[in-house]
């Protein structure tokens, strides 16, 4: 199961045109407003026909200009989960799930509308009518009706956008249990926040101006010096996978990593599960020695993969965590203090309190 | 409220005529009002402003326009009756084409702002969930302007009973065949010691115009509870 696309759309002065595969499991596409997300997440679902190319879903030709097939929305079997719910406010919670299940086709099989309820936490809500829920309880809505329709692939633009900080770690475990739980779906997740998508995704698609900038995996995208300049210096940093090992009295757990311990406050998870931590490059301080007498116990030993200098006086330096990847964020002088270049040993300080129990996933 | 055996017949043939040409106009009006609403054509501002001409033009023009048109001498009421022998002009019939007309300014209004208010993402996602055209009109789109759908049929109905000026000029005022409630109270006004039995039918035309005046109103504030979504079962 995946989905193939290659397609061109002008709109104005701006051109989206790109190609990617998306496989089993969450493919994020990442991209400020007016870099082409929603264009692109549009023309999947079929409600904007792109100009050239092909969007293929396992064997079905969604789109091909050439020969001028054009899916209909109806046809195409994608759930879509829209930034605004967009749930039908002359039907009660129930009513919308049902819509979903209503226009299912025929023979179809999925998850029951009670397991859909059970599943998103829905149980309670299902008389109420949209206008009574809350921003995360509609976004549950609106997925559970996505996917009571069955659908072969689901599609998320900004599902969490509109939602608050509590709210949004209301939802997101949701959507873990989604990834985990739906076997054998392709979700396209449209977001311009780099924690969800550190924390939900497989594979990401970064978008620059209508065009990809970098895909991959999630762990060796985020970890890309040369993605800093478009995610932005704020927000860019590796994801790196961890095992909790035990949870201490005073509220720290312990994980391991490939390259060693580290001790983190606020980690839920219970012992034995693997999480995954989104280390902000500008969290990470290098050292040429393992230091000595610092407030951080969370020094691991990493070698220098390689080392992008931009316009700035910053540098953005891609680390190997035996086997896990950091990314740090140094200035140009660091960097040639420290005499760092590739192949380098050194060791990096994880400050425990910057990775925020939102960056914590599993 | 006593009536003798005239004022009867014009009660009941004004409301025969308000209903069939409710009945005609609202599939017609609804159609437009689609149209105006959500088309993209040329032509889109005439369409709009032939659709308002009614309300503008003096009723005794529109009236005379329609003789001119639909009388048997008329383009098109000469075809009607040569080939399917439907005579307009002076029959009931007459009236309610009339009725028809003049409503119908009013029914395109409310049905198209019903239209405007709801909101195409809602259809779109309807559509993604797998809802053919037809399913989302039926279970989005419908449920949703119903109100205001029924907000301008009340609209056309009230105008169909009111309506004098066109009606008299097209099928004029003979009793038990055209005349309708307003031509008669003119009629009862017209001779000495009219005044009682023009009263009572203004009673009654004011029960009516009252009764669906507030229909219309209650009507048009659901649509807007129903599309803001406030309405709620707690």
């Amino acid at each position: 199961m995946s989905l193939d696309l290659n397609i061109t759309k002008r709109l104005g002065t701006f051109t989206l045109d790109l190609g990617f595969t998306a496989p089993n499991g969450i493919t994020a596409v990442f991209g400020r407003s007016g870099a082409g997300k929603t264009t692109l997440i549009n023309a999947v679902a079929g409600l904007s026909e792109p100009d050239s190319g092909h969007i293929t879903l396992n064997d079905t030709r969604l789109f091909d200009a050439a020969q001028r097939i054009n899916l209909p929305a109806h046809k195409r079997r994608m759930g879509y989960v829209f930034q605004d719910a967009r749930l039908f406010p002359h039907m009660d919670v129930t009513q919308n799930l049902r819509f979903g299940l209503r226009h299912a086709p025929t023979g179809s099989t999925g998850p029951s509308l009670n397991e859909v309820a059970d599943l998103l936490g829905l149980t309670d809500l299902l008389k109420r009518r949209p206008t009574d829920l809350s921003g995360g309880e509609k976004q549950r809505v609106a997925l559970g009706r996505a996917l009571l329709s069955r659908p072969k692939m689901l599609l998320m633009d900004e599902p969490l956008a509109a939602l608050d900080g509590p709210r949004k770690d209301n939802i997101l475990p949701y959507l873990e249990r989604l990834k985990s739980g739906a076997a054998g779906l392709p979700i396209l997740y449209v977001s311009h926040a780099l924690d969800e998508i550190a924390r939900l995704a497989d594979q990401l698609v970064i978008l620059s101006k209508g065009k990809i900038a970098a895909s991959g995996s999630i762990f060796d995208v985020l970890a890309d010096p040369a993605i800093v300049p478009i995610v932005g210096v704020r927000q860019a940093g590796a994801v790196l996978q961890a095992t909790v090992m035990e949870h201490g009295d005073d509220g720290i757990s312990m994980l391991k990593t490939n390259a060693g311990t580290i001790e983190l406050p606020g980690v839920a998870a219970p012992v034995g599960t693997l999480v995954r931590l989104h280390v902000l490059a500008q969290d990470v301080i290098l050292s040429r020695t393992r230091p000595t007498g610092l407030s951080s116990v969370n020094i691991l030993p990493v070698t220098v993969k390689s080392i992008r200098t931009g316009d700035g006086p910053g540098a953005a330096i891609s680390l190997d965590a035996v086997g896990d990847q950091l990314l740090a964020r140094v200035t140009a002088r660091a960097v040639q203090d420290l005499d760092l270049s590739e192949g380098v040993s050194c060791f990096a300080v994880i400050k425990a309190t910057s990775i925020a129990a939102t960056s914590i996933g599993r | 409220m006593m009536l003798d055996a005239a004022s009867w017949d014009a009660l009941r043939l004004s409301l025969l005529v308000a209903c069939t040409a409710t009945l005609v106009a609202l599939p017609i009006a609804l159609w437009v009002a689609w149209l105006l609403a959500r088309g993209q054509f040329r032509g889109k501002a005439l369409l709009s402003a032939l659709v308002h001409l009614p309300l503008v033009l003096p009723p005794v023009v529109t009236g005379y326009l329609l003789l001119i048109g639909f009388g048997r001498n008329g383009p098109i009421g000469g075809f009607l009756y040569d080939v399917f022998g439907i005579t307009l002009a002076f029959r009931w019939t007459g009236a309610v084409l009339a009725a028809v007309i003049m409503g119908f300014p009013l029914m395109v209004r409310a049905m198209r702002l019903a239209i405007e208010a709801v909101d195409p993402k809602l259809e779109q996602a309807a559509a993604t969930l797998g809802a053919k055209p037809v399913s989302v009109f039926a279970s989005v789109t419908l449920p949703l302007i119903a109100p205001g759908i029924l907000a301008g049929a009340v609209m056309g109905f009230a105008k169909a009973i009111g309506e004098f000026g066109a009606t008299i000029t097209f099928v004029a005022n003979i009793p038990g065949q055209t005349q309708t409630l307003p031509s008669a109270i003119y009629s009862f006004l017209q001779v000495p010691g009219g005044e009682g039995r023009a009263i009572a039918l203004v009673l009654w035309a004011c029960v009516i115009a009252i009764t669906a005046v507030a229909l219309s109103e209650w009507l048009a504030q659901r649509v807007a509870k129903r599309i803001r979504g406030i309405e709620s079962d707690t």
